[in-house]
């Protein structure tokens, strides 16, 4: 098979460009679902059930329909509104894809964290609750003190997936036009025809950032957890 | 909800993705199962192999995968047809590389699954159906493959619930499933937020459909332990 790298070479970078997209929504998209996941996570594992319902029904949704469908429904879908047309406050973030792609991403992987981070609350020794309790702290220290940290800490690997699975979903990008690494290679093939060797090269992108980001959480999971190694 | 009779288009869009997604898993069932195989073989050759598919697989995300073997396809495979002499044009549908792409995720996320639940079977099983005199085949069919599917299953229907959100992906090389349904039919109505919502439920549906389906085939595979947990 004639395998041409010199045509890899002539548009690395280009796919470079890309990636630095890439990386940016997925790290971007990452902490804002992180921001939105806390309320919802910590309002999911609440004793009340009124209060478990409504985070329950965003993340039944945001779980149960695809990426895409997401993407379409903030980019494509909201512009049906002609409310939301002529909002002024609105509109200059909602017309332009990359806004939308980091709602959507955000909002999807915030469904999903907030799953992670509900487990690793329950998953949090009944002990160390009540000993807590025991020494005086009100509900809103032993929140911050004792269950987010340690929650934190468990839930950590588990958001290391998400990462790299938003990693993953954010190719999805690339269908609202957005030139991130697929849509770049997506364009660099239109103007070479040479998809094999195009196509290859932007996996082997994926490839190596999925292995610096998966690299870089073994790091924060070693500080992290630095008071467990001599037990160890 | 005014569809404008598009509903027997995304109608007939629901069953090309369950189709598809139906097709794709037993793509993937079988490359999973292969996969670990060769995963947890003697040979080292094999364990390469299966490292190296579920590491590639696993690192792409499915819409470069589904582009790949979608574009990719014909020039690959005329490239190995042309080592044996025939040259012919070689074409992949988008069914076919849906199919393909899809399984090919699929089995690179089952063949830890199914690892996994390899392990679980008592070692001892194995070397008494080998002290009957059972054959490697035989063993692996009659032993291992029955008490495999029970422990693999949870793990294998949340693939299932993924792949299943993936078909949406082959949209994208223009396979007629839900969404591309909805793209034309907002194409035709400019209301892209009424057919895209309209998807969403379908898929909302499906999920949990398919969530009440798993539950089923989890309480038929558990039958013979129900008495011993409760």
């Amino acid at each position: 098979m004639s395998f041409d790298t010199g045509v890899i070479l002539d548009n690395f970078p280009k796919l470079l460009t890309g990636a630095v997209l890439t990386v940016q929504l997925v790290a971007l998209s990452g902490l804002g679902g992180l921001a939105l996941a806390f309320p919802i996570g910590i309002a999911r594992s609440s004793r009340r059930p009124w209060v478990r319902a409504l985070p329950w029904c965003y993340i039944f949704f945001f779980r149960g329909t695809p990426l895409l469908v997401q993407l379409f429904l903030v980019y494509y879908g909201l512009s049906q509104f002609s409310a939301i047309r002529h909002s002024e406050l609105l509109w200059p973030y909602l017309r332009d894809p990359y806004w939308c792609a980091l709602i959507a991403m955000s909002m999807n992987t915030a469904a999903y964290i907030a799953e992670i981070l509900r487990g690793a609350l329950q998953a949090v020794p009944r002990g160390e609750i009540e000993a807590a309790i025991a020494v005086g702290m009100s509900k809103g220290q032993i929140l911050r003190r004792i269950l987010v940290p340690r929650a934190v800490r468990i839930g950590l690997p588990a958001y290391s997936n998400e990462v790299i699975l938003m990693l993953k979903g954010s190719a999805l990008a690339s269908t609202i036009t957005l030139l991130e690494l697929t849509g770049m290679a997506r364009t660099i093939i239109a103007e070479t025809y040479m998809p094999v060797e195009i196509f290859l090269a932007a996996g082997a992108c994926y490839l190596a950032i999925s292995f610096l980001m998966v690299r870089t959480f073994k790091l924060a999971e070693n500080i992290l957890n630095r008071h467990l190694r001599h037990a160890r | 909800m005014n569809l404008h009779g598009f509903g027997p288009q995304l109608l007939q869009g629901t069953l090309m993705t369950v189709r598809l997604a139906l097709s794709a898993v037993s793509v993937g069932l079988v490359l999973g199962l292969l996969g670990a195989i060769a995963k947890s073989s003697r040979h080292a050759a094999l364990r390469l192999l299966g490292e190296g598919y579920t590491t590639i697989v696993r690192g792409i995300p499915e819409l470069l995968m589904v582009l790949i073997v979608y574009f990719g396809s014909s020039t690959m495979i005329g490239a190995v047809l042309r080592q044996f002499g025939i040259d012919t044009y070689v074409e992949l549908g988008p069914f076919l590389s849906g199919t393909v792409a899809l399984g090919l995720t699929f089995g690179a996320y089952a063949t830890e699954v199914f690892r996994g639940a390899l392990l679980t079977v008592p070692r001892g099983q194995i070397e008494a159906a080998q002290s009957l005199g059972l054959g490697r085949w035989h063993c692996f069919h009659r032993i291992v493959l029955p008490q495999l599917w029970r422990i693999a299953l949870p793990g294998l229907g949340n693939l299932f619930m993924v792949l299943l959100k993936d078909t949406a992906l082959i949209s994208v090389v223009g396979l007629d499933e839900i969404m591309r349904k909805a793209q034309i039919a907002v194409g035709d109505t400019r209301e892209p937020f009424t057919f895209y919502g309209c998807a969403a439920l379908i898929y909302l549906g499906l999920t949990v459909l398919t969530s009440g389906g798993l539950m089923a085939l989890e309480h038929r595979a558990n039958r013979g332990y129900r008495r011993a947990r409760s």
